[in-house]
């Protein structure tokens, strides 16, 4: 395939790993404890697990996978939320395929469509705004999820929405930010991560400059990344030159995708139709403020939470659950009572056994070859 | 072709009641296009003459699967020609010549004549082109609703020839693992069928019999120590169930497997493996590494095996597991699907 093999190139790749090894090799303190190096985002935990990466990485470097799987951080009230508006006459609730299988309190919306529910998998909102208008007599529910990457496109189905005057379409809004969890998780105490990757495809809506204080006032190198093996391992490597020179930088690896001011029409199509939340439930994380958005009063129509009077209740994660732990890096996802025993990709107990990109779900399935040996 | 008896357009409840419409139908569709000697008695059960089965092996095979995929029909193929292939490979691959099939039909209330005659007609000529003969059926009407166009049911016999012994429990530490050819092709052809993906690309099904590809195999090494249809659950399946059922470590080499670029590119975008994609008419074999070279060279000069390829080997490991060598020179777990392949967001 055209435009990817190209980062894919394995004597490339061996170049790049040849560097980084020497790199860390020149950085005393990681000889002591490795340096921990987040991830945020899904995409790259699916990608590093993908393409076998951990393994030929230098011992003195250590990745942490982040909270950036919207699957993954759902709380269950939101899912149960999400089955009442289901459940209700004449809906059809439609969802991107990786959240059919997110179990709520009772039961997930594949659970749901079993039991008669009309849940419908699309691949876009506006293939939702499709079923909207080939059923008039329907009230046909999108749920939108999703960081800054996904919210462009469920604003711009809002917009289209209100200028097609469709009176049946609704969006249940779950869309998150990225930015106060990475400030949430960097204001941990005893927070040990060295550096972070970036998340390529949000930055490619948001650009480079929200990160800046991560570096100013945090102290820590930023590089956003691409997602392609050797965009990681390019990404890497300009993280621990960082770290070896003492500096503490936003760089931009993933410039083919990423412009530094971000996606400015993306942008103001997001502002006109969402505002910011005062919290928003993370699973794992709990209540982080403003981590979240809702839709306008100029768009309130088409707001399935005031449309359908969502309860919103709050589920507590089970006790045995230490996922709060793993996304922070305190943890591996081995060293979790229930992993692999009672939480397992069948039966999740945690959200980052849920999705193919959550850590635990991608050690279960993946698995790094001598933990698995290990245990 | 003579004069349809069948006057219907579509299929209604008549057509399953047991009455003259129902003959009709199996008489105009099903006897009118099977056509055999064993079927146009049209007793309750095919009678067959033991002796003559005999003559060809020593074991019987046995199998029987269900078919109800949507949409009934895709590019390269319909449910039809699934339903033989499917159940011909099922014997196949246990290196059995498949003799005879069994088609049970549960149809729904409204489907158009017209669409049933096209499947059934598939099936007769691919039952043809496999040298199987369809000598028993059945048919059901359900009101429209309860099903979905056409469901169906293929219950197959098969002899298998002396001294061979194909197993998924016999795989040993040196075996080469060998697929047919690209994977992948039949998942990706259905989930563009669908529509709702609305991606530019020419994706076919691969459905095809493999049984004379096994037999191909089998007569430069009639000790082909294991071989299974990749339908659904892909190449991947296949490969746990080999590793476990041996107990065995396998070990794939991500670079060697074929697959297709328009394939690729599906999986690309919607963040789904091939590996696990169902197809139609690709087995994978575990065959003793001295002869490997041998049955990939008979393989690719078979028409089911042109672009059969090694792609890994059972090694020394822990048993149950099947390691992927990635191209990077990483490794990764490869495990069984949990439930469905779902489209990934971000």
């Amino acid at each position: 395939m055209k435009y990817v093999d190209e980062f894919r190139d394995p004597a490339l790749a061996r170049k790049v790993l040849k560097k980084l090894h020497e790199v860390v090799a020149d950085i005393p303190r990681a000889k002591e404890r490795p340096l921990q190096i987040m991830e945020v985002c899904g995409g790259h935990t699916h990608s590093i697990f993908r393409y076998g990466l951990e393994g030929l990485l230098p011992k003195g470097i250590e990745m942490v996978h982040g909270p950036g799987c919207p699957v993954c951080v759902l709380p269950m009230g939101r899912v149960d939320d999400c089955i009442a508006i289901a459940e209700q006459p004449d809906v059809i609730f439609t969802t991107f395929g990786d959240a059919m299988r997110v179990p709520g309190s009772k039961k997930s919306l594949q659970q749901a469509s079993a039991e008669g529910c009309d849940v419908r998998m699309v691949y876009s909102p506006m293939d939702a705004l499709a079923i909207a208008r080939e059923n008039p007599h329907k009230r046909v529910v999108f749920f939108g999820l999703g960081f800054e990457t996904t919210m462009p496109s469920t604003a711009l189905t809002v917009m289209q929405a209100k200028r097609e005057g469709l009176n049946n379409f609704y969006l249940f809004c779950n869309h998150i930010t990225i930015i106060p969890t990475m400030k949430a998780i960097l204001d941990e105490p005893g927070m040990s991560i060295d550096g972070f990757l970036g998340p390529g495809h949000v930055s490619m809506v948001i650009g480079k400059q929200p990160y800046n204080f991560i570096a100013s006032h945090y102290n820590r190198p930023l590089v956003v990344a691409g997602f392609e093996p050797l965009d990681i391992l390019q990404s890497l490597l300009m993280v621990v030159e960082q770290l070896r020179d003492g500096r503490a930088e936003v760089e931009n690896q993933y410039a083919r995708i990423v412009p530094e001011q971000g996606n400015l029409n993306a942008m103001a199509a997001v502002n006109e139709v969402f505002e910011v939340r005062e919290h928003f439930e993370w699973r794992g994380l709990g209540s982080i403020a403003e981590s979240g958005v809702k839709i306008r009063q100029a768009f309130e129509q088409f707001d399935a939470e005031r449309a359908f009077s969502v309860a919103t209740l709050q589920v507590e994660d089970p006790k045995s659950c230490q996922c709060g732990e793993v996304l922070k890096g305190a943890l591996k996802p081995w060293d979790c009572t229930a992993f692999g025993e009672d939480c397992t990709p069948e039966t999740p107990v945690g959200a980052l056994m849920v999705s193919t990109e959550g850590a635990c779900s991608a050690y279960y399935s993946y698995g790094k070859i001598d933990v698995h040996q290990a245990g | 072709m003579s004069k349809h008896t069948l006057k219907a357009a579509t299929i209604t409840m008549a057509h399953g009641a047991g009455g003259k419409a129902m003959r009709d139908l199996i008489d105009d569709v099903f006897v009118g296009t099977f056509y055999n000697e064993h079927l146009n008695g049209l007793e309750d059960q095919a009678r067959f003459d033991l002796a003559a089965l005999q003559q060809q092996g020593t074991k019987l095979a046995f199998t029987t699967d269900s078919y109800v995929v949507d949409p009934i029909e895709f590019p390269g193929g319909n449910i039809g020609t699934l339903a033989v292939n499917g159940t011909v490979n099922d014997l196949a691959v246990s290196g059995a010549m498949p003799k005879y099939l069994s088609c049970g039909m549960i149809l729904e209330e409204g489907m158009p004549v017209e669409q049933l005659r096209r499947i059934v007609t598939s099936m007769k000529q691919t039952a043809d082109e496999a040298g199987v003969m369809i000598v028993t059926g059945d048919t059901k009407v359900v009101p429209k609703g309860k099903g979905d166009k056409c469901f169906i049911n293929t219950t197959g016999i098969g002899v298998i020839p002396d001294g061979v012994n194909i197993s998924a429990k016999r795989c040993q530490t040196g075996d080469k693992i060998i697929v047919n050819g690209f994977i992948g092709d039949h998942g990706a052809a259905i989930l563009n069928a669908r529509g709702d993906l609305a991606l530019d690309v020419e994706l076919k099904t691969d459905c095809q019999p493999l049984h004379g590809l096994v037999q191909a195999m089998l007569a430069v090494c009639p000790d082909i120590h294991a071989v299974r249809d990749a339908s659904r659950g892909g190449v991947a399946t296949v490969l746990c169930e080999f590793a476990e059922s041996s107990q065995v470590s396998i070990r794939l080499d991500d670079e060697a497997v074929p697959i297709r670029e328009e394939v690729r590119g599906v999986c690309e975008i919607l963040g789904l493996e091939a590996l696990y994609f169902a197809n139609e008419g690709k087995l994978v074999a575990a065959v003793p590494a001295e002869s490997a070279d041998s049955v990939l060279s008979a393989m690719r000069a078979h028409p089911a095996g042109k672009d059969a390829a090694i792609i890994g080997e059972v090694a020394e490991g822990k048993a149950g597991r099947v390691v992927v060598k990635t191209f990077f020179g990483g490794e990764r777990i490869m495990d069984m699907l949990v439930g469905e392949q779902l489209p990934r967001i971000c």
